[in-house]
C-alpha cells in the first residue's frame, strides 16, 4: 500500500495527476476571484476613513498572505530535497520560488500605492514593509544562486540549504525589524474586528488567490518537469550519436 | 580538538602572511566612511548623529569584501578535501575557520571603527560602547558569511551573489549593533539590545558551520 | 572480531601456514599464532555502484573488490569516470545505488576518515614553507611522532633541501611532490590517488611508486587513477570500459 504522498512523489503519477486536476483549479481560481472583485468593486461599502482606496487592500493582503505561505512552500520542499532526496521536491522548490517572489513583489508595490494616500509618501520604513522587502531579497537570493551553477543537481541541493537558512533566521529578523519599528497598524487580516462587509470579501479573495497560486505552481512544476525531459532526451542523443560516430571510426576502435 | 586549534592558527598565520586581505578590508572601511561626508554634506551635527549606522554598515560591506576566501582558495587548492578525510567533523573544520576569519578580519575592523568616529564627529563617550557592539556583533558577521562563503565556492560572479545572500542575514546584528549605540545615550542603558546582540551573535556561531558544512558537503561531490 | 585469512586473499606477503577455521585468535602470542604479526587484512569492495554526476550516469552498476597489499590501478578512456570512482569510494560522492564496503578497518571511523585523498589539487599552500605545509597535515590528522614523520615524508619525496622554503616558490612538480608526500606524514590503510604522477619527471615517479610499494608491502591498498606503468612490485590493473553508447540519461531523471 503506498501513502498518499508516495502517490503523489512518483512523477508519472503526478504527471497525470496534475493534469487532471490543474483545469479545475484554475477554473475554480477564475470564478473565485471574479466574484471576489464584484464583491469588492459593486457590493462593499468604502471604508469611512480610507475611502475607496481600501479596495487596495484585497490585492495587497492576500499577495502578502502568498509570499510568506510560498517561502513555506519552498522550504518544506527543500527539506523533501535534503533529507528524502526526491527530484520532485526539488521540482516544487524551483517552480514556487519565482511565483513567491511575484506575489512578494505584488505585496510590496500594492502597499507602496496604499501607503500614497495613507501615510502620504510611496514608502514608508515601517516595520512590516521591511520585514517583506526583506523577504524578497531572499527570494532573489535563491534565484540567483540556482543559475549562478551549470550543474542542476548541486545548484538544487545549495539552494535548498539557503531556503532552509532563511527559516532559520526570518524569526530573527522579523523580531528584529519589528523591534526596530512600528508604525504599522496592528495585524488584523482576518480576525473578526474587520467588519463582516469587507472581511468577506478579503477571504474571497485570499482563497481566489490561493488557488491561483497553485494553479501556477502546478503549471511551473508541470512545465520543470517536462524541460527535464527534454533535457534527458538530449544527453541520450548526444550519447547516442557519439556512440555511432565511435563505432563507425575506424582509429577509434 | 587539537586538529580545530591546528586549523585555526593555520588560518591566522596565512591571513597574516597574506597580508594583502585584511589590508584590502581596513582600506575598504576607511574609504567608505570617508566618502560618507562627501555625499552627505560636511555637517558636523549630522555626521555625529549618524555615524553609528555609518560605521556599522561599512564594517559590514569591509568584512564582506574577505569573506570569498573564507573557503574558495582551500576548495581551489584541493585541501577541501583533505578535510573532508579528516576525523574532525566537516561543521568543526567550517567554525574554525569561520573564528579564524573573526580572528583576522572582525576585530581588526572593530579596533579601527573609533578612528573613523573622529572622521565623523562621533561623541568620544560612546567609544566604548561602538567597540563594545562591534566586538560582540562581528562574531556573526563572519559565522553567517561563512554560510554564505560556503554556498558560493563554486559559483560564478561569487562575490556579488556573495553580497546578495549574506545582507539580508546582516540585518538583524545591524539592527541591534545600531540599537545599543542609541540605548547607551538614553536612561534605560544598553541591558536587553546587548544581550539581544549577543544571542544573535550565538545563534549564528551554532548554526553558521552546520550549514557551512552541509554547503561545502555538496559541493565536494 | 575475526577476520578471514583465505588463500588468495593475502597476496604479497607470507601466508599463514595452518589456519584453524575461524581464524586464530588475536591474542594469542607469535610462538603459537603464525598470523600474530600480520595486519589486519582489510578489503574494499563495490557492489553495483550506479553514480551520476553532472546530470549523467557515469558509472553503471560496476562492481570492484581490492584486498590490503595490492595496488589497484584504474584505466579507461577520459569520461570513464575514474575520478568519479575514486570519489564515491572515498565517500565524497553518494551513489544512486550500490553499496561500498571497507572490511578490517576501525568499524568506528568513515571510509574517508581511513583514507588520504589526493586529487588534482596538492592541498599545498603558497604562503606557508615546505615544512610548515606537511607539519599542519601532520598535526591536523593527528599523527603520532609528527616531527619524525614529516622528516621522512620530505626525505623519501626529496624535498629536505627545501624545507624552509615557501610553497610559493616551488616548481610544479615540487608542488606535486609535496602533496604526494602528505600520504607518509599520517598512516592511513586507504589511499586514493588521481593521476597521482601529475607534472611528475622520472625520478620522481619512482620515489612514488617505493612508497606505494612500501604501503602495499605493510597491508595497505592503493587505489590510483593512471595511465603510467608504475613499475609496481604488487599492482594490478581495473580498466573501466568507456561510456555506453545508446540511452545514458540519469538515474534521476529517468523516474522523472
Amino acid at each position: 500500500m503506498q501513502t498518499l504522498t508516495q502517490k503523489l512523489a512518483n512523477p508519472t503519477r503526478f504527471m497525470q495527476l496534475s493534469g487532471t486536476m490543474l483545469p479545475w483549479i484554475a477554473g475554480a481560481a477564475a470564478v473565485i476571484i471574479a466574484y471576489g472583485l464584484y464583491l469588492v468593486f459593486a457590493v462593499s461599502p468604502p471604508d469611512y476613513q480610507q475611502g475607496e482606496t481600501v479596495k487596495i487592500m484585497y490585492i495587497h493582503v492576500p499577495s502578502a498572505w502568498l509570499a510568506m505561505m510560498a517561502y513555506g512552500l519552498v522550504a518544506v520542499s527543500s527539506f523533501g530535497l535534503l533529507v528524502f532526496r526526491h527530484p520532485l521536491a526539488d521540482v516544487s522548490a524551483k517552480a514556487a520560488v519565482p511565483i513567491g517572489a511575484a506575489f512578494t513583489f505584488l505585496a510590496l508595490f500594492t502597499g507602496s500605492l496604499w501607503g500614497k494616500p495613507m501615510w502620504g509618501t510611496y514608502w514608508v520604513w515601517d516595520a512590516r514593509l521591511t520585514s517583506v522587502l526583506i523577504l524578497f531579497f531572499l527570494y532573489l537570493g535563491l534565484m540567483a544562486l540556482r543559475s549562478s551553477m551549470d550543474d542542476e543537481s548541486t545548484a538544487a541541493k545549495l539552494t535548498a540549504v539557503l531556503a532552509l537558512v532563511g527559516v532559520a533566521i526570518l524569526p530573527i529578523i522579523k523580531f528584529s525589524v519589528d523591534w526596530w519599528n512600528t508604525l504599522h497598524q496592528p495585524s488584523t487580516g482576518f480576525t473578526s474586528t474587520v467588519d463582516p462587509s469587507l472581511r468577506v470579501p478579503l477571504l474571497i479573495m485570499a482563497l481566489g488567490f490561493t488557488l491561483l497560486f497553485f494553479a501556477m505552481h502546478l503549471k511551473a512544476m508541470r512545465n520543470e518537469i517536462l524541460r527535464r525531459r527534454v533535457k534527458a532526451m538530449r544527453v541520450a542523443d548526444i550519447a547516442h550519436r557519439d556512440g555511432m560516430s565511435a563505432l563507425s571510426n575506424p582509429v577509434a576502435g | 580538538m587539537n586538529a580545530f586549534w591546528t586549523l585555526v592558527g593555520r588560518d591566522i598565520r596565512l591571513a597574516v602572511r597574506e597580508g594583502g586581505a585584511l589590508g584590502t578590508a581596513l582600506g575598504f572601511f576607511l574609504i567608505v566612511v570617508a566618502m560618507m561626508p562627501l555625499g552627505l554634506g560636511p555637517d558636523l551635527n549630522l555626521l555625529s548623529r549618524i555615524a553609528p549606522g555609518i560605521l556599522w554598515i561599512a564594517l559590514l560591506l569591509a568584512a564582506l569584501l574577505s569573506l570569498g576566501r573564507i573557503f574558495e582558495t582551500d576548495y581551489e587548492d584541493g585541501t577541501l578535501d583533505v578535510f573532508a578525510t579528516a576525523s574532525l567533523p566537516l561543521e568543526l573544520v567550517a567554525a574554525a575557520k569561520a573564528l579564524a576569519h573573526w580572528l583576522t578580519t572582525g576585530i581588526p575592523l572593530a579596533l579601527l571603527a573609533p578612528v573613523l568616529g573622529v572622521l565623523l564627529n562621533l561623541d568620544v563617550k560612546t567609544y566604548p560602547v561602538l567597540m563594545a557592539t562591534m566586538l560582540v556583533g562581528t562574531p556573526a558577521v563572519s559565522f553567517l558569511g561563512a554560510i554564505g562563503a560556503a554556498l558560493t565556492v563554486k559559483a560564478r560572479r561569487g562575490g556579488l551573489l556573495l553580497a546578495l545572500i549574506v545582507l539580508p542575514l546582516y540585518v538583524p546584528t545591524l539592527i541591534f549593533g545600531i540599537s545599543v549605540i542609541s540605548a547607551s545615550a538614553g536612561p534605560s542603558g544598553v541591558g536587553s539590545s546587548f544581550l539581544i546582540l549577543m544571542a544573535i551573535s550565538l545563534i549564528s556561531i551554532a548554526l553558521g558551520p552546520l550549514a557551512a558544512a552541509a554547503a561545502l558537503r555538496i559541493q565536494l561531490q | 572480531m575475526h577476520r578471514k585469512t583465505e588463500a588468495g586473499v593475502n597476496i604479497g606477503r607470507r601466508p599463514c601456514a595452518v589456519v584453524p577455521p575461524g581464524g586464530w585468535p588475536r591474542r594469542l602470542p607469535p610462538p603459537f599464532n603464525p598470523c600474530f604479526h600480520e595486519p589486519a587484512i582489510v578489503k574494499l569492495v563495490a557492489e553495483n555502484l550506479v553514480v551520476d554526476r553532472g546530470g549523467r550516469t557515469i558509472l553503471d552498476g560496476l562492481s570492484l573488490a581490492a584486498i590490503g597489499g595490492e595496488a589497484l590501478l584504474l584505466t579507461g578512456p577520459n569520461g570513464a569516470g575514474k575520478t568519479t570512482l575514486l570519489r564515491t569510494l572515498a565517500g565524497f560522492l553518494p551513489q544512486v545505488s550500490g553499496t561500498i564496503r571497507f572490511e578490517g578497518g576501525d568499524a568506528d571511523k568513515t571510509i574517508a576518515e581511513q583514507a588520504h585523498v589526493v586529487g588534482h589539487g596538492n592541498g599545498v599552500k603558497a604562503n606557508l614553507t615546505v615544512h610548515e605545509n606537511l607539519l599542519f597535515w601532520a598535526a591536523f590528522l593527528e599523527t603520532e611522532a609528527a616531527a619524525e614523520r614529516v622528516r621522512t615524508a620530505l626525505t623519501h619525496f626529496g624535498l629536505d633541501a627545501l624545507d624552509h622554503y615557501p610553497a610559493a616558490y616551488l616548481s610544479a612538480g615540487q608542488k606535486r611532490r609535496l602533496g604526494l608526500a602528505r600520504l607518509l606524514v599520517a598512516h592511513r590503510p586507504l589511499w586514493f590517488l588521481d593521476e597521482p604522477t601529475m607534472s611528475l619527471d622520472t625520478a620522481s615517479t619512482t620515489r612514488l611508486a617505493v612508497a606505494i610499494d612500501a604501503h602495499t608491502a605493510g597491508g595497505g591498498l592503493v587505489l590510483a587513477a593512471t595511465h603510467l606503468p608504475l613499475g609496481l612490485a604488487r599492482a594490478r590493473t581495473f580498466d573501466l570500459p568507456s561510456a555506453l553508447p545508446g540511452f545514458r540519461t540519469t538515474a534521476a531523471e529517468a523516474r522523472l
